[in-house]
């Protein structure tokens, strides 16, 4: 059967599994952000943190995603429902990204001006909101946009634990040896990342300090 | 504190550093014996060259740093009684790279201390206004430009506006000119100049310019290595024949030879 008629055929099935997709990939993201950024900006305060926060969140990085669904499996709450395993996993793996721009992010404020902010009378937590996260904001986007792009990709082989999703596909046609069964899941997913990249990536521009760019 | 250390303050004392030290954690001594107080409404200049602990000294009258021994005192208090922040916004502070914020226009930049005190909208906007035409900057210009579209010269404006938008009782400028050309220079401290008698604030100025130093100061001090050399009226620094005050002299007859060759 050729690719098109496959699509032509399925549409319905597809688009469910595209919002299936969706849907791991935004929750994962909504909690990777809000794991990672105030992880960042722990790290990013206090040095001695620094290295052991970094340090794990690589390590989860570099565990293969389909050992990581494996590890993550016997777990009590976790194991119980793939979706709940899968954003977990999917999770640990978004999380770098964010960390690491979030701290390159506050760091990377003009000494200067935290100076001139603390200088000038204004409290930890208004130089953090006032100064240091809008100064930051569009590099930690960008810590975002990748961590989108990758959750999109490594989403598909949460199908393997059974969580739905796009991989769904393509691992049936894997199985059944089929191109266009496994392109059905490819392609939605490959479009998916693209446009994350792409609104993402132009937000990051809108959004970056005029004296920067 | 007792009552005999609270009269040994000099009456009209506003900033007293007492056998004030700063140590680094690792056993740097950056600042050593330091006495010196500086009274109401005098402009006391901190002259010393590069690394003598200037800036650290500046600082440990806002508390950005404690001293690691003795004390420093504002208003009475030690720093360390003050609540950091409400010493800080009692204070304005002027630094060479100006640290304004680079998201926020000359008008929010201005309009920081303010707020962060909450006076009235309506009352920040007049104040911002105020200031920018006292600083020699046109509101209806400036206001609305963000600081990478400012010259040099007008972000330290901007950045002395910004200092004095509360109105504290004390400012202190750290090597505020320095980074700008000759030229600017000088016309921004002639106007400084002119600013500082009709606002009447205690005002601590770091340089390691004597020229500057004699033109701003009603005293100086003399900070090298750490330690305080000599306090000075700027009569007494030209007439003095102390060997370390004598460098300096001739740094400045140096300096005047030169401009004043074609
Ligand atoms: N946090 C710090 N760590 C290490 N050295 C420092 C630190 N702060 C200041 N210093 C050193 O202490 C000396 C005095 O510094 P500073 O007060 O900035 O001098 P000045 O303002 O007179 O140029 C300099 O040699 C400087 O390099
Ligand atoms: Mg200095």
């Amino acid at each position: 059967m050729s690719v098109t008629a496959y699509f032509a055929q399925h549409w319905n099935e597809i688009l469910q599994a595209t919002i299936e997709h969706l849907w791991l990939v935004v929750i994962t993201m909504l909690l990777a952000c809000a794991i990672g950024i105030p992880l960042g900006i722990l790290a990013a305060r206090k040095p001695w943190l620094s290295k052991p926060i970094l340090g794990s969140a690589n390590v989860a990085e570099t565990i293969p995603s389909l050992a990581l669904f494996g590890f993550l499996l016997p777990l009590p709450w976790l194991g119980a429902r793939a979706d709940r395993l899968a954003i977990a996993a999917l999770t640990l793996y978004a999380l770098l990204p964010i960390i690491r721009n979030t701290v390159a992010g506050i760091t990377g404020v003009d000494p200067a001006v935290r100076e001139a902010a603390r200088g000038m009378g204004m409290t930890g937590s208004q130089i953090l909101w006032r100064v240091e996260l809008p100064l930051s904001f569009s590099t930690i986007l960008a810590g975002i946009r990748v961590a989108t792009v990758l959750t999109v990709g490594i989403a598909t082989i949460a199908a393997a634990v059974g969580s739905g999703g796009l991989g769904e596909f393509i691992f049936r046609g894997l199985a059944m040896v089929n191109n266009a069964v496994i392109l059905a899941g490819a392609i939605p997913a490959a479009v998916l990342a693209l446009l994350a990249d792409l609104v993402l990536g132009l937000l990051e521009r809108r959004l970056r300090p005029a004296s920067a760019g | 504190m007792t009552a005999e250390t609270e009269s040994a303050s000099a009456p009209d004392a506003i900033i007293e550093f007492r056998d004030a030290r700063y140590e680094l954690p690792g056993g740097q001594v950056l600042l050593n014996h330091i006495n010196l107080s500086v009274a109401r409404g005098e402009t006391l200049v901190l002259l010393g060259r590069s690394g003598a602990g200037k800036t650290t000294a500046l600082k440990l009258i806002n508390r950005l740093l404690d001293p690691t021994a003795g004390e420093v005192r504002v208003d009475g208090k030690t720093t360390v009684q003050w609540d950091p922040i409400a010493l800080r916004r009692h204070i304005g502070y002027v630094i060479q790279e100006t640290g304004l914020f680079p998201h926020y226009t000359v008008e929010q930049n201005v309009a920081l201390v303010p707020r962060l005190e909450r006076w009235p909208g309506g009352q920040v906007r007049t104040r911002v206004v105020e200031l920018l035409t006292l600083v020699g900057l046109d509101p209806v210009r400036f206001l609305g430009r963000y600081p990478h579209e400012l010259s040099g010269g007008q972000r330290q404006r901007v950045g002395l506006a910004r200092a004095l938008a509360a109105d504290p009782p004390i400012l202190l400028m750290d090597e505020p000119f320095g980074a700008l050309d000759p030229l600017t220079r000088g016309e921004i401290r002639a106007e400084f100049r002119a600013l500082e008698q009709r606002l009447r604030k205690t005002v601590v100025i770091v340089t390691h310019d004597t020229g500057e130093a004699l033109e701003l100061g009603t005293r100086l001090a003399l900070l090298e290595a750490g330690e305080l050399r000599g306090v000075y009226s700027p009569k007494e620094f030209l007439q003095s024949n102390e060997p370390v005050a004598a460098a300096y002299i001739s740094q400045l007859r140096m300096v005047e030879k030169t401009e004043r060759q074609p």
